[in-house]
């Protein structure tokens, strides 16, 4: 179980002096993450915001070693990494135990990334994959993604006189991965650090490939106040819009069931990149929302054997 | 073992190069027709004769990147592949270079689409010439193989450290068969040594960054020093051709000069055509003519001031290029060429023969008609046409 | 740092690698702020709450215990004031600390 004295006598891997905006959950995330390792690792990490702004040459924050290769490409860059070290250790020219993590947006991982992404999940490459999920192509200036919510703004899904923000859902990238039957896959969250760092254990400990799903609350592109990064995540878990589970050797585990949900309404309320949907010719998107998010979540307490 | 002579198509025996270097890992997709050597190699693998982690990857995009990341990590990287494949890795191969990852890659020649086109064309191999691979062209099986355990010395060499493409013609010679001499596993294994790689991600006591954003105050100046890396690559490449032979008695240069140098009228090209060629050459010759050839090697980098030196003192040249560049004034070996020429002053009457197409037969009787025009240039001392689409139907 | 004082490209390491890992920890980003926090030792109950939700990596910890706040990389985003479960930090504007 994480404790947080525990964790803070650990040295960091990310060091502060990066140039991610303040208030910014991709990092909050990383933190938490890398704060369950007690091995050595090498991080791979996609083109976006985590990796450009962790870099800016002759700068790095990284104290551990890393490697940013292409946008679409962190998946098979780690396998290439992590086949090397089964290699090297193979040939009795490595024996140290060292960690294999791949960083990647919704962006480098729910689209331009996919590919890759499931060949190295199939071919069983021992690493963690985790995707912080901003829910756009955020480091280009908030372009959609197809991890993107129904209804928000973004630049290519602009709030117009004929179309008002995003009109498909989201994929659900963690059931895709699911599918894969690697050994571990999640959905967590920074504002529940404890849940989040346990997960993050567990992939590390996991033999064979894990996957990890962190939203990462925007306060550029989702339009909230900088402060608000970890009251957002919340809200996102009370509204069952990011519901809390894992997958565990095929079994499925929901880690937490509000007491009562809130209303899709509340979290669209603190996000500016959805105001345009308080009009009364939008009202029927905003109710579409809600039908689907208790759809879904119906299904995911069925697979859980919950109720 | 002894070397021994064996009856072998060139991408069996480009395999059994790979075999015999025994890189750490290759990651590799198959594609026509470089096929037979990612499934000879699993043949290696599935047997347990090779150290190699062969990661059998979804596409080449994926190849190249999973290469990056293995020669990153710290290790000897291979990989194989053909046209589109190439195409596809395009992005990457940049990356390769940039990084300054010895990564070795026999490439197949092969068209690039579309119209779809299976067949020997250069068009791949010249689409990446800017990409900052080294490239050298193999005219027959046996300077595939050779090349192939060449390049990893050159690739890895302290002063080079770039990656490197080893280019030979698709079904011509990948597919096939020639007598070759397959060399001693202990004296490859020696000749290629141990890779010791510089600053590998694995070793986590000095963990390094690979791959930042550079803005515009340091891009320019990481480019210089692969431009420097490419110059010094020249010499690398004709040390380890002096110390290939006298470890197996072939010797590899920039180029090879065929009857040249007291030749008149000379033919340049690149790979199989050569060997047809010289056939042509040694029959013209028997009847007098002073006619030569020019094989090129290395293509990048351009090895100008020699290539220059050998060919000024011709009357006229035909320059084959089996690929072309829409909208360019001739194909990349004549534009390169031309301009090798223009540094001496010297520049011998030239024209281009924009040739093989999509795997488009060139035999004997059309280089013989090839020297013919030359003859007509020499004696009237006029081009009529300086880029001529030879063997296409008008 | 002016261009001139940039090092050129025999001098820097090949390959674009940087070989000083961690080194950003140089790269002052407090001067984003407009806001600082500023921590109430009394009222601190030490939970570490704001360690785990920094994303600057700025709130320092020793011996299970919260020393300082890193005023050279805080962004002032606000996060560990609004998460204090028992409300020891305040956003103060920046104005006040200027010299």
């Amino acid at each position: 179980m994480a404790n947080l004295k525990e964790l803070s006598k650990k040295e960091e891997i990310l060091s502060g002096g990066h140039r991610l905006c303040a208030g910014c959950g991709a990092s909050i995330a990383a933190r938490q993450v890398l704060s369950a390792l007690d091995d050595p690792v090498v991080v791979a990490n996609a083109t976006g915001c985590l990796e450009v702004a962790t870099t800016i040459y002759p700068y790095t924050s990284w104290k551990s070693s890393f490697i940013h290769n292409a946008f679409e490409n962190a998946a098979a860059t780690i396998s290439g990494v992590e086949a090397m070290f089964k290699s090297l250790k193979k040939q009795g020219k490595m024996n140290k135990e060292i960690k294999f993590i791949a960083f990647g947006g919704d962006g480098g991982t729910y689209d331009i990334g996919l590919q890759s992404l499931s060949g190295a999940l199939e071919r069983g490459h021992n690493f963690v994959y985790v995707c912080y999920d901003n829910e756009a192509y955020m480091n280009t200036g908030i372009q959609r993604s197809s991890a993107t919510p129904r209804g928000a703004w973004t630049t290519t899904t602009p709030a117009g006189k004929v179309i008002s923000g995003k009109t498909q859902y989201r994929k659900n990238l963690t059931e895709i991965v699911a599918a894969h039957n690697i050994p571990y896959v999640a959905q967590a969250n920074p504002w529940r650090w404890n849940d989040l760092v346990e997960k993050a254990r567990k992939a590390f400990f996991t033999d064979g490939p894990a996957f990890i799903n962190v939203l990462s609350p925007c306060p550029r592109g989702w339009r909230f106040d900088s402060k608000d990064t970890v009251k957002i995540s919340k809200l996102a878990v009370q509204t069952n819009f990011w519901p809390l589970y894992e997958v565990e050797n095929g079994v499925w585990k929901l880690n937490y069931k509000p007491k009562e949900r809130k209303p899709i309404r509340e979290w669209m309320e603190a996000q500016g990149r959805y105001k345009h949907l308080f009009t009364s010719e939008n009202e029927h998107i905003i109710k579409e929302i809600q039908e689907e998010i208790d759809k879904n979540w119906g299904k995911l307490l069925a697979k859980c054997g919950e109720k | 073992m002894n070397n021994k002579m064996t009856a072998i198509t060139g991408n069996e025996a480009v395999a059994y190069a790979i075999k015999q270097i025994n890189p750490d890992v290759m990651a590799a997709y198959p594609i026509t027709p470089q096929t037979d050597i990612v499934e000879k190699y699993s043949e290696y693998v599935a047997d347990g004769l090779v150290d190699t982690e062969f990661v059998t990857v979804e596409s080449e995009h994926s190849a190249m990147s999973a290469c990056v990341g293995a020669a990153a990590a710290g290790g000897r990287v291979m990989t194989a592949t053909s046209a589109n494949g190439l195409a596809l890795m395009f992005e990457i191969l940049y990356v390769a270079s940039s990084n300054r990852l010895p990564i070795i890659m026999p490439m197949v020649n092969r068209a690039l689409s579309g119209p779809i086109n299976i067949h020997c064309d250069h068009g791949d191999s010249m689409a990446a010439r800017d990409s900052g691979w080294i490239q050298i062209y193999s005219e027959n099986v046996q300077k595939a193989y050779d090349n192939t355990i060449q390049a990893v010395r050159i690739a890895e060499h302290m002063e080079v450290r770039l990656p490197i493409m080893v280019m030979y013609d698709g079904f011509i010679t990948s597919h096939g068969i020639e007598c070759v001499e397959l060399l001693d596993d202990d004296k490859v294994a020696k000749f290629v040594g141990k890779y010791s790689p510089r600053y590998p991600l694995l070793d986590i006591n000095h963990p390094v960054t690979y791959g930042p954003l550079d803005l515009y105050d340091y891009y320019f100046e990481h480019k210089r020093q692969q431009i420097e890396a490419m110059k010094k690559a020249k010499k690398v490449i004709l040390e380890i051709g002096k110390e290939f032979k006298q470890f197996f008695g072939r010797e590899y240069q920039l180029f090879e000069e065929y009857r040249l140098s007291d030749a008149e009228r000379a033919i340049v090209v690149l790979s199989s055509t050569a060997g047809t060629a010289k056939e042509v050459v040694d029959e013209l010759r028997t009847k007098g003519e002073k006619v030569g050839l020019l094989k090129l090697r290395l293509f990048r980098p351009f090895p100008y001031e020699e290539i220059a030196q050998v060919l000024s003192h011709l009357k006229a040249i035909a320059i084959l290029d089996r690929s072309h560049s829409f909208g360019a004034f001739g194909g990349p070996l004549f534009t390169e060429i031309r301009s090798a020429l223009l540094e001496t002053g010297k520049v011998p009457q030239n024209v281009n023969y924009i040739y093989g197409l999509g795997g488009r037969d060139i035999n004997q009787t059309d280089i013989a008609s090839i020297y013919a025009d030359l003859e007509k240039i020499v004696k009237t001392s006029r081009v009529e046409e300086r880029v001529k689409y030879f063997g296409v139907r008008e | 740092m002016s261009d001139n004082q940039k090092l050129g490209w025999k001098e820097i390491p090949e390959g674009g690698l940087i070989t000083k890992a961690g080194n950003s920890a140089t790269y002052e980003t407090g001067s984003w702020r407009s806001a600082r926090p500023v921590r109430d030792e009394e009222k601190c109950t030490n939970c570490l709450i704001c360690w785990v939700y920094c994303p600057d990596s700025s709130i320092l910890v020793s011996n299970e215990k919260i020393k300082n706040i890193d005023y050279s990389h805080c962004k002032g985003c606000g996060i560990c004031a609004t998460e204090c479960p028992v409300k020891a930090i305040k956003m103060i504007n920046e104005k006040k600390f200027a010299d």
